[in-house]
């Protein structure tokens, strides 16, 4: 049924595609200066550094390290975060001012500092677990914690966390059941936004493996782009493409599962 | 069958004596917190730590030389013009990312403008560095293709240079500020109902009454949150910082590099980590203000 | 409000700070004795104990055994980790390649991008682990500073290497120079004949200088040389913060990193850099038919040497890989390596004396009038802190 006046609709209509082309030119217009200059050649156009990319054998071991950092970051973030707020929420609501804190330092301090703070505990890590770039997963995790809180604070006001629980724990879930088949398919859309945070900071960082001497994607792609300016801003360009295939993928992975049925677009067009 | 969770505060008995096993409740509460803190205290606040011991000392000596070096004026500008940059592009990207965040939201659900806008948001909101500098030099820079157009074909010229000062650092910054805004605020948007609208429209209401006594307040504290994440993401944001300024460091994330890597100023490290506990100092202030601001408008909209 | 619940914050709020306590104090504390425990252990996984221990303490090839012996402790650590060596800096790309394919070794390129200060950091960071750089390539200020970082050693070739370009136990040595040059774009700007041609305005927003003369060394070296061309000397720097300063108002200085992207694309078509490097891009330019067409002349009137600083890590992680590689560097094939490069390598003239040299790469260097300029220490320091008042005021 229509809720809105013609007149109130076409003025929505007109907003939202002044809004999305707008902004969608914004973010557009460096793309494609980027996307120009990695094609320029001798005489015209090349993709030759688009197809040199795929011939190297580093740049191929440091996606697959960077896609399993991205795996386990999001897996140890949401087991890590989402069980702490929603304790606070429910039984130490006074810690909520100390999590939200916590969870906004590590954005204080920038990334150069940190390491220098990081080495002593990375000497005992790597003492522990070994010389792997996978043990860059603990600090991503931290990295990553702003920004994730975020995302799942608004998840987790949205729906009614008191209620819920207190009614699965009623009706005699223990608390895993609670947290598993009652919170988690009710902020569903707040945890695919945690998790692509998480997945995008993985690929995108560069400071502290850098500074911390492992290979990810981004310090190989910045290894390769020493060699050929072309190469390096086609890789990048290339780089941000993948994240967004990939993104893009997990936005359908969790749809089908976890469809509920949601509330109906505000508007309708 | 277990206690609803309310049911605690019937223990609470006036005079303050309390009932036997209460305590252990709050005791075995607290162990929840633990596994994050623990997590967080090797990884964060030990670094921090080390860090802030780092302000405070010379050569292993206690002193505050480094501290006093915070207060030369070129360090004061530095971080007058952080806050003044971190502040703006936060708004902006604030109000423009909830924009987008609110035209994603109302569209289809499952479909396919959401889907590509928020993976591309995902993606260019952790887009920065070298590479981002490098992509907005080749639009709007000198010889950017974006100015040789406007120059040549619209007439228009834009100054030399001012892609490198703070308005330029300003612009560059937006460009990751709108996607994180529209990431960490869908979810807010998610759960306003659609049936509040209707409900509102049903008792006469105009959208205007709609946003400002349904939707403003309910959204209110996250817009506020995502604000002040914005703000901490500027302020300490430095990749694409240092690879667009290259001559001084007007923002303290610049000073605090040439401090550490200078290869002709030496000796100047500790003065990098007494500019760092600057920062969390700022950032520490800042939340305060939220704080207030946020209760404050609890009140006000209730 | 609650007792239990002030209680339980208090409580949490000391057992955060005790435990926070002890963790810092253990950590610091495993820091150091950790650091011990990794080396030892590498150099005793690397293989026979006696000779990886005097790798680490030898300060010759003949310590050990001579360049065979050497080769083979080597090959049994397996890996060299260098930092802060950009493939297209005085050609380290085909050095690290020689040397890789010559010896059989893995070597791990960390870090291309850091400055001098960035490598010791690294080292300090990283010490007792697998990845701590092996060997470092310093600017003069930060090499002389940290001395008791390095390792003493003296390659085969020791004799060769003039005095002044080394230290007497092998500390340091120097490894390569060149002079501060102009790098432009012929396709766009004419050839700079004298300093006052860029206050032109066919450089408008065109000239770029690599770095901050407060914190990178090739651009303070650009200030001295500019300071040199505009009528000071290697005393008085005032007069090149001048120059830039002018340069600033005619709208002519561009305040952008330049790096090989930004040269290809032409968003920097005048570089103030070393010879070197803009002969490096220049080369690389003309071989990819690119229509940049770079060239190279020094500054005129202001002929500015400078040499950089080989040293060995006294912590390395591969000690044996780490005093190969020098070897290396001084062999004539490294030497020439680095003059193929257009740096002018430490031991040139006793190769051209002795006919090692690669004459065609000699050749090409750039001729420069006049006597070259090389600051001593004081007349650094003067300069750094007259750029430390002045420069950021000038520049804007």
């Amino acid at each position: 049924m229509a809720v809105l006046t013609r007149a109130q609709r076409r003025r929505a209509s007109v907003f939202r595609w002044a809004v999305l082309l707008v902004l969608g030119a914004f973010f557009l217009l460096p793309l494609y200066a980027m996307a120009e200059f990695s094609t320029r050649g001798g005489k015209g156009r090349t993709l030759e550094p688009w197809r040199a990319m795929f011939h190297d054998p580093d740049l191929t071991a440091a996606v697959s390290v960077s896609l399993q950092l991205a795996v386990l970051t999001v897996a140890v973030m949401l087991v890590l975060l989402l069980p702490t707020m929603v304790w606070v929420r429910l039984r130490l609501p006074r810690l909520h001012g100390v999590l939200e804190s916590l969870c906004l330092l590590p954005l204080t301090i920038p990334a150069i500092v940190l390491v220098v703070g990081l080495s002593p505990v990375y000497r005992q890590v790597t003492r522990v677990f070994g010389d792997s770039p996978r043990t860059l997963t603990f600090v991503y995790v931290v990295l990553v914690l702003p920004y994730a809180y975020r995302a799942l604070d608004a998840g987790l006001a949205s729906i009614d966390l008191r209620v819920l629980s207190e009614a699965a724990r009623g009706l005699g879930a223990g608390w895993p059941a609670v947290l598993l088949r009652v919170v988690l398919p009710n902020m569903w859309s707040a945890v695919v936004s945690a998790s692509f945070l998480a997945v995008a900071l993985v690929l995108g960082e560069f400071t502290i493996a850098s500074l911390l001497s492992f290979s990810n994607l981004q310090v190989t792609i910045n290894l390769l782009g020493k060699a050929d300016a072309f190469l390096s801003v086609a890789v990048s360009l290339a780089a941000l493409l993948f994240a967004f295939v990939l993104l893009l993928g997990l936005s359908f992975v969790g749809a089908g599962r976890h469809r509920r049925s949601r509330a109906r677009p505000v508007e309708e067009s | 069958m277990t206690a609803p969770l309310s049911a605690g505060r019937r223990w609470h008995r006036p005079g303050g004596a309390t009932t036997p096993g209460v305590g252990d409740r709050a005791r075995w509460a607290t162990l929840g917190f633990l596994p994050f803190l623990a997590y967080v205290g090797v990884f964060l606040l030990l670094p921090t730590v080390v860090v802030v011991v780092g302000a405070f000392s010379n050569e292993g000596r206690f002193t505050l030389a480094n501290i006093r070096a915070l207060r030369e004026s070129y360090v004061l500008e530095a971080f007058w013009r952080s806050v003044v940059l971190s502040a703006t592009t936060a708004v902006i990207g604030a109000v423009l990312g909830a924009m987008l965040a609110y035209v994603i939201a109302t569209s289809r659900p499952d479909g396919l403008l959401r889907r590509v806008f928020t993976a591309a948001c995902g993606v260019l909101a952790q887009f920065g560095g070298v590479t981002l500098a490098f992509a907005f030099i080749a639009t709007l820079g000198f010889e950017g293709f974006l100015t040789v157009v406007l120059r040549d074909h619209l007439g228009i010229e834009i100054s030399p240079g001012w892609l490198f000062e703070l308005k330029g650092l300003t612009v560059v910054y937006t460009y990751f500020q709108i996607p994180l805004m529209v990431i960490v605020f869908l979810p807010a948007l998610d759960g306003v109902r659609a049936q509040w609208r209707e409900a509102t429209v049903s008792l006469g209401g105009s959208t205007w009454q709609y946003w400002r006594h349904v939707g403003g307040p309910l959204l209110a504290p996250a817009f506020t949150g995502c604000v002040l994440l914005l703000f901490a993401n500027a302020f300490s944001a430095y990749a694409t910082a240092a690879a667009l300024v290259s001559q001084g460091a007007p923002i303290v994330p610049l000073q605090i590099r040439s401090a550490l890597t200078s290869e002709v100023v030496l000796g100047q490290e500790n003065v990098g980590k007494a500019l760092a506990l600057g920062m969390i100092v700022v950032v520490a202030v800042v939340m305060v203000a939220y704080n207030r601001l946020q209760r404050r408008t609890a009140r006000w909209l209730s | 409000m609650r007792n239990d619940a002030r209680w339980s914050r208090r409580r949490l709020g000391s057992t955060i700070a005790v435990a926070g306590l002890l963790a810092a104090t253990a950590l610091t504390g495993c820091g150091s004795s950790s650091s011990g425990k990794a080396t030892t252990t590498g150099t005793s996984a690397s293989g026979s104990a006696p000779a990886a221990a005097d790798a680490e303490t030898a300060t010759s090839a003949q310590a050990l055994g001579g360049m065979d012996a050497l080769a083979a402790a080597a090959k049994k650590e397996g890996t060299l980790n260098v930092i802060a060596l950009p493939p297209d800096w005085a050609n380290y790309g085909a050095m690290i390649d020689a040397f890789k394919a010559k010896y059989g070794l893995k070597v791990v390129s960390a870090q291309p991008d850091a400055a001098s200060q960035d490598e010791i950091n690294a080292a300090k960071q990283l010490k007792g682990t697998d990845r701590a750089p092996d060997v470092f390539d310093l600017g003069a200020a930060v090499a002389l500073a940290n001395t008791a970082m390095y390792a003493p050693y003296q390659v085969a070739t020791w004799k060769d290497i003039p005095d002044n370009l080394k230290e007497a136990s092998g500390l340091w040595v120097n490894d390569y120079g060149g002079y501060m040059s102009i790098g432009y774009d012929a396709a766009k700007v004419p050839a700079p004949t004298s300093l006052e041609d860029l206050l032109k305005p066919e450089y408008k927003g065109k000239v770029a200088l690599n770095g901050d003369p407060t914190q990178a060394g090739a651009a303070f070296n650009g200030v001295v040389a500019a300071s040199l061309g505009s009528g000071g000397s290697a005393d008085d720097v005032a007069p090149g913060v001048a120059f830039f300063g002018k340069l600033k108002k005619a709208g002519n200085f561009l305040p952008v990193d330049p790096t090989s992207a930004t040269v290809a694309s032409g968003q920097t078509p005048v570089v103030f850099d070393w010879d070197y490097l803009n002969l490096g891009q220049g080369a690389a330019l003309k071989a990819k038919g690119s229509k940049v067409d770079w060239k190279t002349v020094v500054v005129p009137g202001g002929v500015v040497g400078s040499y950089y600083f080989q040293a060995i890590a006294k912590d390395a992680p591969h000690p044996a890989a780490a005093r190969l590689w020098q070897e290396f560097l001084y062999s004539d094939e490294g030497q020439n390596l680095w003059l193929k490069g257009f740096a002018r390598p430490v031991r040139a003239d006793a190769m051209v004396t002795a006919g090692t040299v690669d004459k065609a790469a000699y050749d090409a260097l750039p001729k420069s009038e006049g006597t070259p300029v090389f600051l001593t220490s004081e007349q650094t320091d003067k300069a750094k802190e007259y750029l430390k008042s002045n420069w950021a005021k000038t520049i804007g």
